[in-house]
């Protein structure tokens, strides 16, 4: 019979995994709002406003929709594979949450005791959340062919190519950061960059800029937003890998990729602005998570930005980026890095 | 506690892939070969090996198998054909494995079959990555490297395969 402290410790991860699970269940909740609402005002137009004040409730509306329809899986699909792959899209997306500090430790207020806010500080943490967000990658392969449609199928072969592509570019502006602040653990990345903005590693010149541009490229690359969306291109391929998807599947997969979205924001602020360290001394005590979530926030604000401002690239144009311009600069930064950290 | 979860990991990992080279479908085979891979990394794990581990997800799961199922797509190899493919090669496959296992329960029931832990404990294994990184770098350069040019040529080589086609298609065409 285990001691009571070890069954207090397990209690307290599966209390934390709880806690960012039923968070990320309900983030897409405000993100979709939001992302209307972004839409609807770049596009001098209102955005949702009929159901709730300011359409504020419109993201409850499309959930019992979605609950309600129709759950169709198509002639001749592979019914396995069709239903396993929401799943394995969704599952990989919330399992990189693991390895993800919001925070050092804090105390809490009635127990007396120090909780840290990450579920585990691993000292592979960074390849462990490269490693696992490139398995969603096999819910959209798996789901396009097993639809048995020609559209679904070209849309999963695209963003397993598309994947495939760019995370070589991201895995080298990771090796960047692991190489500016010696460390491959994300909580010894974020003490690394702690004092004032200045020693960020985005401010760390002159080539922090250069991997923060890189991973930001292909961070959009890979969760398939605009100006990477090749995989769901209306225009060619009707709506992609998800062509045939109805109903609570449909709403799996834009789970994973809302989720998908916070985990690249929540990473380019650990990796290159400084997770929860504030920009410049404060007088005012602020809790350390408000810079983090803040600071995401911004990022989330900045994809959507970018959704609704730039076209989409075509589909050589994406693999010149990818392979001729972003692997080629990443390299020749890597060995200015190396020199600099001699 | 750490052999059950090694012997689960165990299990799966053997079962998937006997379902590998037995399920007619190139594709489910394929996810098989993506589950049996996963239990590998897992079982790195209880072997105190994180970067292992994770290295195994990125490449062999992550990489190697989303460009195997492209293939497999692309090529749309025929259910029929897959299983005529084992038809012919069963007997001797079966006789080999049963050979290959004997001579593994021998050599490991007379002891001879082992892996020692080597000098590290456990502290120095918590900074499992840099020790690897050391070993890599200062022992096994040589070795590191053949293994770097081999790679470098393959991927030279399938660049040169596509060329050489390409040019000969054009060449054809009126």
């Amino acid at each position: 019979m285990p001691d009571i402290a070890t069954l207090l410790q397990v209690l307290l991860i599966v209390v934390k995994v709880g806690v960012v699970t039923m968070i990320l269940f309900g983030l897409p909740l405000p993100l979709t709002w939001l992302e209307r609402k972004v839409a609807g005002h770049i596009q001098v137009r209102l955005g949702p406003w009929r159901v709730g004040p300011h359409g504020l409730l419109q993201p409850f509306a499309d959930m019992i929709k979605l609950l309600f329809k129709e759950d169709i899986v198509p002639y001749k699909a592979d019914k396995l594979l069709f239903n396993l792959a929401p799943l394995i899209t969704m599952v990989p997306a919330f399992a990189v949450f693991v390895a993800i500090p919001f925070g050092d430790s804090v105390m809490i207020p009635f127990i007396n005791k120090e909780v840290t806010l990450y579920i585990s500080d691993m000292n592979v943490g960074i390849l462990y959340i490269l490693a696992i967000s490139g398995l969603g990658v096999y819910g959209l392969i798996l789901g396009g062919w097993a639809s048995n449609s020609k559209y679904a199928l070209l849309g999963g072969l695209r963003s397993s190519a598309q994947m495939i592509s760019y995370e070589v570019a991201m895995t080298f502006a990771a090796v960047g950061v692991v190489m500016m602040t010696n460390s491959l653990s994300l909580v010894e990345m974020v003490k690394a960059q702690s004092g004032s903005f200045l020693s960020w590693n985005i401010f760390y010149l002159p080539v922090g800029p250069v991997w923060f541009v890189i991973f930001l490229i292909a961070g959009l690359a890979e969760i398939n937003r605009i100006p990477f969306d090749l995989t769901e291109d209306e225009g060619t391929l009707a709506a992609g890998f998800h062509t045939e998807y109805s109903g609570m599947k449909f709403a799996f997969f834009m789970l994973a990729e809302y989720v998908a979205m916070v985990t690249i924001s929540i990473l380019a602020v650990v990796m290159f602005f400084g997770g929860w360290n504030a920009p410049l001394e404060v007088p005012v005590p602020i809790p350390p998570i408000f810079w983090l979530v803040a600071k995401a926030a911004a990022f989330i604000y900045f994809f959507m930005w970018i959704r609704f401002t730039l076209p989409r690239y075509r589909y050589d144009q994406l693999m010149t980026i990818g392979w001729k311009i972003l692997i080629p600069v990443a390299l020749v930064n890597l060995l200015v890095t190396g020199f600099m950290r001699i | 506690m750490e052999q059950i979860f090694f012997y689960i990991f165990a299990v799966i990992a053997v079962v998937t892939a006997i379902a590998v080279v037995s399920v007619r479908n190139p594709v489910h085979s394929a996810l098989y070969l993506i589950v049996c891979f996963l239990q590998v990394a897992a079982i790195f794990i209880l072997l105190r090996s994180p970067f292992l581990a994770a290295v195994q997800v990125f490449i062999y799961v992550g990489a190697v198998m989303v460009l195997f199922l492209f293939a497999v797509m692309v090529l749309d190899v025929g259910k029929e054909s897959f299983s005529e493919h084992m038809h012919s090669q069963a007997i001797p496959a079966v006789i080999t494995v049963a050979g290959l296992l004997a001579v593994a329960v021998w050599l490991i029931s007379t002891g001879s079959l082992t892996a020692p832990l080597g000098p590290y404990t456990e502290e120095a294994l918590s900074k499992n990555t840099e020790v690897i990184g050391k070993a890599l770098y200062t022992q096994y350069i040589f070795p590191f490297e053949v293994v770097s040019l081999l790679l470098l040529i393959a991927l030279i080589g399938a660049v040169v395969l596509v060329l050489k086609d390409k040019g000969r298609g054009a060449g054809r065409r009126p």
